[in-house]
């Protein structure tokens, strides 16, 4: 019962979206879970793995070019391509973790920099492949046991569904013994090591989870925007993330969502107004490191504590 | 044989201006373990001032000074007002090094828009000179020859002055400098300021071979990185011959297999950090 309530008055308030009276809220929402599915697997690497990764929107963006690319241009089917999609770079996120994890710390954080610069140089460059600059496009939602995916409502719901999923799985991976031991690698990597664990396999797996999900994140991604160009790809892409997790608090189930939800909000609100969104990404990412580094959610429950105690006494 | 020697020259010339980028930055990682992502804007924003300070009618090479004078009080702001701030925060401040890289991207495609412009050559230095037979571009031989002439400054000054030897001091062992008394914050102010300093000139040089456009400094960021894994942090003989092996990688992968070309140059990189078992950034001894 205890665990009962909380589940579903989430499950409600992932569900009252729907219940908005115009489509462009839906997508918006939509837009918000795609975004924490993706900010979520990034936090299984900052927040519990203290490895901060400038290179994250390597998998979203292979999985997103390849489920389009496979079924416009390979002809598969739609679910051997996002099966293909996920597969293939869950497989590039275990070849460059063995790159990646050479390093950590500052290291890292170039190196997955630089991993991610690759693969944008590809999808820009190599334009018989990627259609460069143009991406591709012509692909269309599919319709998974008979629901059409084109409707915003039924996308929503295709969403929620695989949000959930992500959340419930992330969190329990959190809390098993691995999660405890991830974050053991992050604080105490040496007294770890002397306890005997195997301080790099531990960050690899979580290399490679995060990466997974980062895929599921990018078919998702391309089933919202059925269109794919370098752009996501880009440095600008990895940093959006990163700053979903930081900005939401890195190490909290709750933060990558709140995150989440505040920059593709910022961005819709923005765009609508100003053009200059980048620079308000810059801006913003500065404004966080220098004043709240510890990100939204842990601030503000901070803050109840506070208030709390402060009733208390 | 015409065809090699002319990509020669285009990519020792691609090298030089890949030196003057990211031996400042070498420098700034080795010193300050700042991964400094502004680095690339720095290039590209000393191109943009280059070309403002052109089109007002002043010559090349004042160009070439405002642009250098320019980014190098930017960084040296930056450092002061910032960095500062977080020091110790060793990932807060490449943190911030990266949101400032955004906003100096996005002012810059407000201010100059979003049009490739090539800064037009020093008339002293347009037309080629022939040697061997072939005939080469005067200008990227100057290219060539200025970016030497910054390395052996360089070193100069890293080997043979105090304050050199207080920056060596300093990459080497950071904790017994600072016991020894060397003033290290302003030491950091100085390496900062010289590091982007040479990236502003880099970018005016580099204007009239690969134009300024918004994208410019995304496009050397990764250069400056790759360069820096391939020729040790803090070191200027490390940043010369990672330059020039890059420049030569870069020039030569675009003229036979212009698809690939960007892919290419990160493969030293790839085989540098699967080979090198330990110390991949290790402090140049």
């Amino acid at each position: 019962m205890r665990r009962a309530l909380p589940a579903a008055a989430a499950i409600a308030l992932l569900l009252s979206p729907l219940l908005l009276p115009s489509e462009f809220y839906v997508n918006i929402a939509a837009q918000v879970l795609i975004a924490a599915i993706f900010a979520l697997s990034l936090n299984l690497l900052v927040g519990y793995g203290g490895l901060i990764s400038l290179g994250h929107a390597a998998y979203l963006g292979t999985a997103a070019y390849l489920t389009i690319g496979l079924v416009t241009r390979a002809g598969f089917g739609q679910l051997p391509a996002a099966l293909c999609a996920v597969g293939l770079a869950t497989a590039m996120a275990a070849v460059f973790g063995l790159l990646a994890l050479r390093a950590t710390g500052l290291g890292f954080l170039m190196i997955t920099l630089a991993l991610g610069q690759i693969l944008w140089g590809l999808a820009y460059r190599w334009v018989a492949l990627t259609g460069g600059d143009n991406g591709l496009s012509g692909f269309t939602r599919p319709a998974p046991l008979g629901l059409a995916l084109t409707s915003p409502r039924a996308f929503y719901l295709f969403v929620v569904a695989v949000f959930a999923c992500a959340f419930v799985l992330l969190a329990l991976l959190a809390r098993s013994p691995f999660g405890a031991g991830l974050r053991g690698v992050r604080d105490q990597p040496r007294r770890m090591q002397a306890l005997g664990w195997n301080t790099w396999l531990i960050r690899y797996a979580a290399f490679v989870i995060a990466g997974f999900w980062g895929a599921v994140a990018g078919v998702l991604f391309a089933y919202y925007n059925q269109f794919i160009s370098p752009h996501v790809l880009g440095l600008t892409s990895s940093a959006e993330v990163l700053l979903m997790v930081i900005a939401g608090g890195a190490g909290t189930l709750l933060g990558p969502l709140a995150g989440a939800a505040v920059v593709v909000l910022l961005k819709n609100v923005a765009s609508a107004y100003v053009t200059r969104w980048v620079m308000l990404l810059g801006i913003v990412f500065v404004a966080i490191v220098v004043f709240m580094p510890e990100g939204l959610v842990p601030g503000l429950s901070r803050l109840r504590r506070r208030r709390r105690a402060a009733g208390a006494a | 044989m015409r065809f090699w020697l002319v990509q020669s020259l285009n990519g020792l010339a691609l090298g030089g201006l890949l030196f003057l980028l990211s031996s400042g930055f070498s420098l700034i990682f080795g010193l300050m373990r700042v991964a400094n992502l502004t680095h690339g804007a720095y290039f590209m924003l000393g191109a943009y001032v280059g070309l403002s300070v052109l089109n007002a009618g002043y010559g090349f090479w004042v160009a070439v000074a405002a642009g250098a004078a320019a980014i190098a009080l930017l960084g040296g702001v930056l450092e002061r007002v910032l960095l500062r701030k977080l020091s110790g925060r060793t990932l807060s401040q490449v943190l911030v090094t990266l949101g400032i890289a955004f906003i100096i991207s996005d002012a810059s495609l407000l201010v100059w828009s979003g049009d490739p412009m090539p800064l037009p050559m020093p008339p002293s230095l347009t037309g080629a000179v022939a040697i061997f037979g072939g005939y080469f571009p005067r200008y990227r031989l100057a290219v060539v020859g200025i970016s030497l002439l910054v390395a052996v400054l360089l070193w100069l000054l890293l080997e043979r002055t105090r304050v050199g030897a207080m920056i060596r001091a300093g990459v080497d062992d950071m904790e017994m400098a600072r016991a020894l008394g060397i003033p290290v914050p302003r030491l950091f102010t100085a390496v900062f300021c010289l590091g982007a300093a040479l990236a502003g000139m880099g970018g005016v040089l580099g204007g009239p071979i690969l134009s300024v456009y918004p994208g410019l400094d995304m496009d050397m960021l990764p250069l400056a990185l790759i360069v820096l894994i391939l020729g040790g942090a803090g070191s200027l003989p490390g940043a010369l011959l990672g330059s020039f092996f890059i420049g030569f990688l870069y020039t030569f992968g675009q003229a036979l297999l212009p698809d690939l070309a960007y892919v290419i140059l990160f493969l030293p990189m790839v085989a540098a950090i699967a080979l090198r078992p330990k110390g991949l950034f290790a402090r140049a001894a």
